[in-house]
Parts: C-alpha cells; sequence; structure tokens
C-alpha cells in the first residue's frame, strides 16, 4: 500500500495530502506522523490539505489525534489550505478541530510554529565555558 | 438512472464518495452543496462498512422541478436499537466522533432512517439544488 | 358521456375553428388584453390561432384528459405563453384571461351551429369548459413557477451586490453588512467572504453589521457559523458595528458571540493592525492635522 510522504523542513515535518485517502492510508499516516515526530526532535507538523476537495469525520479525527499526540511530544500541529467549502461543510457537520491550529498557506504556517511561545526554550544557548568568560 | 455500488472495503468508500461527486456535478449543485452531499455520503458509506458489516449505495439524481442527488444506504447488519440516541452527536459505539449520522442530517436537504434491530438499517439522504 | 362530449367538440372545433379564433381575439380585446401595450395584436392573433390549432389536434387524437400526451403540444405553448407574460410582467389575472376568454367564443359558436342536438352541444360545451379550466390551472402554475424563479434569481442579486469584501490593508478585509441576514444571503455572503480571505491571504475579516437592524437567534447563529469557517480555514474575525439596542436584545435573548467585538468598523481596524504588530504612524509634527492648505 502506498503511504504518503512526509518531508522534513529543519525541524519541522510536512505533510501534503493530495489524494482521495482511504481510512486504512489515514491511518499508516497518523502512525507514521507520530513514529517521526519522536524520531526526529520536531517542534512542528504542518499538513497541507489544499489539495483536500473533501473532510468528513474519520480525517477530522485523525487531524484531532495528530495534534494530541504532537501536542504531547511538545510539537505544534498547523493544518493549511482548507477550501472554503470544506470549511462550510465541516461547521455544518459539527467538527470543531479546536486542538488543530489552521493557517491559510504552508508560509503562514511555518510563522506560526516558528512563533510558538512552547519553543522560547529552544532559544536558549547550550554551551562550553571554555575560555572562562563566565567565571568559575 | 440510477448507480448501485457495494460497500465492502475501505476503497469502496472512497469510490462512494467519488461517484455521488460525480452525480452532483452532473445534478448542477454548487460547489459547496457538491462537498455537503459527498461529505454526507462518506459518514453514511464508513457507517454502513463499519457497523452494517457492509451494504450498498443507490445513487440517483434526480431530475424533477428540483434537480439534486438522492442516495440511499442498505445494510443487513445489527441495525440501530435507539435511532434518537444515534442521531444525537457525539454519539458513538465504535470510538468515533459521533458525528456520522447527525452530520449526515445535517448536510442534507432530506433524511430519513429506518432500522430495526437484527434485521438491518436503510437510510435514504438527498441534496437538492 | 365525456367521450360523446370531446368527440362533438372535437368536430364542432375542426368545422368552425376561424369563426371560433376570430370571436376569441375579439373577447381579448374586449377584456382589455391589449391595453397595457406590452403585446401587440398580430402577436396575440399568432399565439390564439396557433393554441386553437393545438388544441384542435388534440382533441382529433382522441385525448380526453389535459395530462394525456397528445396534450403534450397544448401544455407546452401555455407554458411558453405563460412564461413569456410573467417575464413581461404582465398580472396573473391577464395571463389566465388567455384561457378563459376562450369559453365564451366557443359556448357561442357552438350554440350557432349545434343544429338540433341539443343535448350534444350542452355536453360538448360542458366537456370544453372542464377542459379549458385545466388547462387555466397549468397556465397558473406555469405563471407562479416563473415569478418564483425571477424572486428567487433577484435575492442572490441583492445577496451579491450588497455584501462587497474590501480589503482595508494588507490582510485585513472588511465585510460591510447591510440589510437582514437569511440563510439564503447568508450561504452567499459567507462563501464570498471566504474565497475572499483565500485569493487575498487575509489572516483577519472585520464583519460590521451596523446595517443590520435586527440580530435574533438564527442570524448570530449565521454570524457564528461564518467566523467558525474562517477560524478553520485559518483567518480569525472581528465583528464591529453593534447598536447598544442589538446589544441588548443579544443580552436578553441568551445570544453568546464567541468572537471578539467592537463597537467600531475603526476600534476593529486598530484591532487587527496591532495584531499584525502594526502601528500608525504621524511622519511630520508640522503636518495639517484636518482641514485644506492650498500647495504654495
Amino acid at each position: 500500500m502506498d503511504r504518503i510522504p512526509i518531508l522534513k523542513l529543519g525541524d519541522v515535518l510536512l505533510v501534503t495530502i493530495q489524494v482521495d485517502m482511504h481510512d486504512e492510508l489515514a491511518s499508516a499516516l497518523e502512525e507514521d506522523l507520530t513514529q517521526r515526530i519522536v524520531a526526529v526532535g520536531a517542534r512542528g507538523v504542518l499538513i497541507d490539505i489544499s489539495a483536500l476537495e473533501i473532510v468528513d469525520s474519520f480525517m477530522g479525527r485523525m487531524l484531532d489525534n495528530i495534534a494530541a499526540v504532537s501536542r504531547i511530544l511538545d510539537a505544534d500541529t498547523v493544518v493549511v489550505g482548507m477550501r472554503p467549502a470544506v470549511a462550510i461543510t465541516l461547521v455544518e457537520l459539527g467538527l470543531s478541530l479546536h486542538g488543530v491550529k489552521t493557517a491559510l498557506d504552508v508560509d503562514k504556517g511555518l510563522a506560526l510554529i516558528a512563533g510558538s511561545a512552547r519553543h522560547a526554550w529552544r532559544n536558549t544557548i547550550v554551551a562550553d565555558d571554555e575560555d572562562g568568560a563566565y567565571g568559575e | 438512472m440510477s448507480d448501485i455500488l457495494e460497500i465492502r472495503s475501505s476503497e469502496d468508500v472512497v469510490r462512494v464518495r467519488q461517484r455521488v461527486r460525480a452525480v452532483a456535478v452532473e445534478a448542477g449543485l454548487s460547489l459547496v452543496d457538491q462537498t455537503k452531499i459527498v461529505t454526507a455520503a462518506s459518514e453514511l458509506a464508513r457507517n454502513t462498512l463499519d457497523y452494517g458489516g457492509g451494504g450498498t449505495v443507490r445513487i440517483d439524481l434526480v431530475a424533477g422541478p428540483r434537480r439534486g442527488v438522492r442516495l440511499q444506504f442498505e445494510d443487513q447488519g445489527p441495525g440501530i436499537a435507539d435511532i434518537a440516541a444515534a442521531l444525537r452527536d457525539g454519539f458513538t459505539t465504535g470510538g468515533g466522533l459521533g458525528l456520522g449520522l447527525g452530520g449526515a442530517k445535517r448536510l442534507s436537504s432530506e433524511f430519513a432512517i429506518d432500522s430495526t434491530p437484527g434485521q438491518g438499517t436503510r437510510v435514504t439522504i438527498a441534496r437538492f439544488k | 358521456m365525456a367521450q360523446a362530449g370531446t368527440q362533438v367538440t372535437s368536430e364542432l372545433l375542426n368545422a368552425h375553428e376561424a369563426e371560433v379564433l376570430q370571436q376569441w381575439l375579439q373577447q381579448l380585446k374586449d377584456d382589455g388584453a391589449l391595453h397595457s401595450g406590452r403585446i401587440r395584436e398580430g402577436e396575440l392573433q399568432t399565439q390564439c390561432s396557433q393554441f386553437l390549432r393545438l388544441l384542435r389536434e388534440a382533441l382529433n387524437a382522441g385525448a380526453q384528459d389535459v395530462d394525456a400526451p397528445a396534450f403534450g403540444p397544448v401544455r407546452e405553448l401555455l407554458a411558453d405563453i405563460s412564461v413569456s407574460r410573467a417575464t413581461q410582467g404582465f398580472s396573473p389575472r391577464e395571463t389566465t384571461l388567455f384561457i378563459f376568454s376562450l369559453k365564451q367564443p366557443l359556448f357561442d359558436v357552438f350554440g350557432r351551429h349545434a343544429g338540433i342536438d341539443q343535448a350534444a352541444t350542452l355536453a360538448a360545451n360542458w366537456s370544453i369548459g372542464l377542459l379549458l379550466d385545466r388547462l387555466g390551472l397549468h397556465t397558473m402554475e406555469a405563471y407562479q413557477r416563473t415569478r418564483e424563479e425571477l424572486i428567487v434569481r433577484q435575492q442572490q442579486e441583492i445577496a451579491e451586490l450588497s455584501t462587497p469584501v474590501i480589503k482595508l490593508w494588507d490582510g485585513i478585509l472588511a465585510l460591510p453588512l447591510i440589510g437582514t441576514l437569511d440563510s439564503q444571503r447568508t450561504q452567499v455572503v459567507m462563501e464570498n467572504l471566504l474565497e475572499s480571505i483565500v485569493q487575498q491571504s487575509a489572516g483577519i475579516a472585520i464583519i460590521d453589521i451596523t446595517g443590520v437592524p435586527t440580530v435574533d437567534t438564527l442570524t448570530a447563529q449565521h454570524l457564528l457559523k461564518t467566523v467558525a469557517a474562517a477560524r478553520l480555514m485559518g483567518a480569525d474575525c472581528i465583528i464591529s458595528g453593534i447598536r447598544p439596542q442589538i446589544a441588548q436584545t443579544m443580552v436578553h435573548l441568551g445570544v453568546e458571540l464567541d468572537v471578539v467585538s467592537k463597537a467600531t468598523l475603526a476600534d476593529a481596524f486598530a484591532l487587527a493592525l496591532s495584531r499584525q504588530g502594526r502601528a500608525v504612524m504621524r511622519r511630520r509634527v508640522d503636518a495639517v492635522p484636518s482641514g485644506y492648505a492650498p500647495q504654495a
């Protein structure tokens, strides 16, 4: 079975969903992403759904799960590129996707991850005090 | 013009989505209405597969004064004991989000459900222009 | 009995079509069909003679029921006439008069040529009367349908015209709503706004409801759905222009708007700018704050 490719951009994982996924493919993606987040120590997961014409409750649950898992693993999940017709339908369907951050496109999504307060600690520089600049 | 599709696997669910989309386009539904009926079809097809033990869907292009699409999902599964409960959001026996039936109803212009425990379930939905 | 009636009608019509046509036209003119000037006599005459011809053909084919296939051409012609009358703005009365004004001429002509068989003539009149009543109903229905379609189209146009999406700044859109928000209109409004958000890549949309007279539970629901959809896409909304009465009504109705709201569009704009990390700065201290200063 073909699996959806996951790209690594620095410490962000990028997934572009371009096919009408059947349930098993979606579940496989969820598994793969979870493993990669840990393996890479990712700070963010970007899921590009701009090619998706349909998002139903199964897909919604997958997105919720990925967001929940990544949160526990200290990463942000951002879903980008949702089409208007899909957004309107999801609201009607009752899918809130509250645990998922969203952005209009990949650029904005990456900016959202970069600016996330969750990762402020990564800006701390840890280095050896080789020349005694900071005293004994 | 009537199509009858089998729903026995998750690939079938995808096939149902694609066929419903094609018929919705032919009926002249707006993009948003197309998306709604295809999403509703996806929910019901999955229900048929996961809870009904597999079944069929009949897809009709409605010509009449109001053009649209009518879908009839049928299975010979365990049936639904408490339909009112099943229609409530959040109700799920399978660990899903529980939005399938209620959601499909909200997305459709017409909704009808017929279910007898031990015999099966039939859900009919339609979306009109 | 009915069959015999139709038969006699058919024969009489075959024999005296021209006479019927002439008298029918006269009846229509007397009833004021040409007064409005929306239709000319030549056109009316064509319609009448076409109708009589098709009616005669249908009766000759032996059909008695207006829904029978043989009456297809008659129904189609009537539908066409109805539709054109409706689009041209004729009243329902003027439109259905086309059919009903045929009764008297038929009655007269048949009476003149009935001969000895009064019973047959009576039957003929009765059956043609029933037939014309049914055709009149068809005419009315076609007329109604056309008017309704026209109204729906106009509503669509109004919805689209009165909801322009305005770009206030990079990434900030404004949607000034005017008038009542019914569900049909909200659909159009919602779709326009969301499409604009994608096209302009705008992260913030300000929905101004200064021009919305009342906000009831339903309207609030529509607004909230729009906001929810925008959020799912990755944009956020600010509601502005809530008048004091509306705020009070909403509180009384228990309506809760789960979205930031500002009293004025200006306030909402300022908030949007600050969210983007932007500020408005005065560049020149000696700039004229307001009024007109002619260039030297």
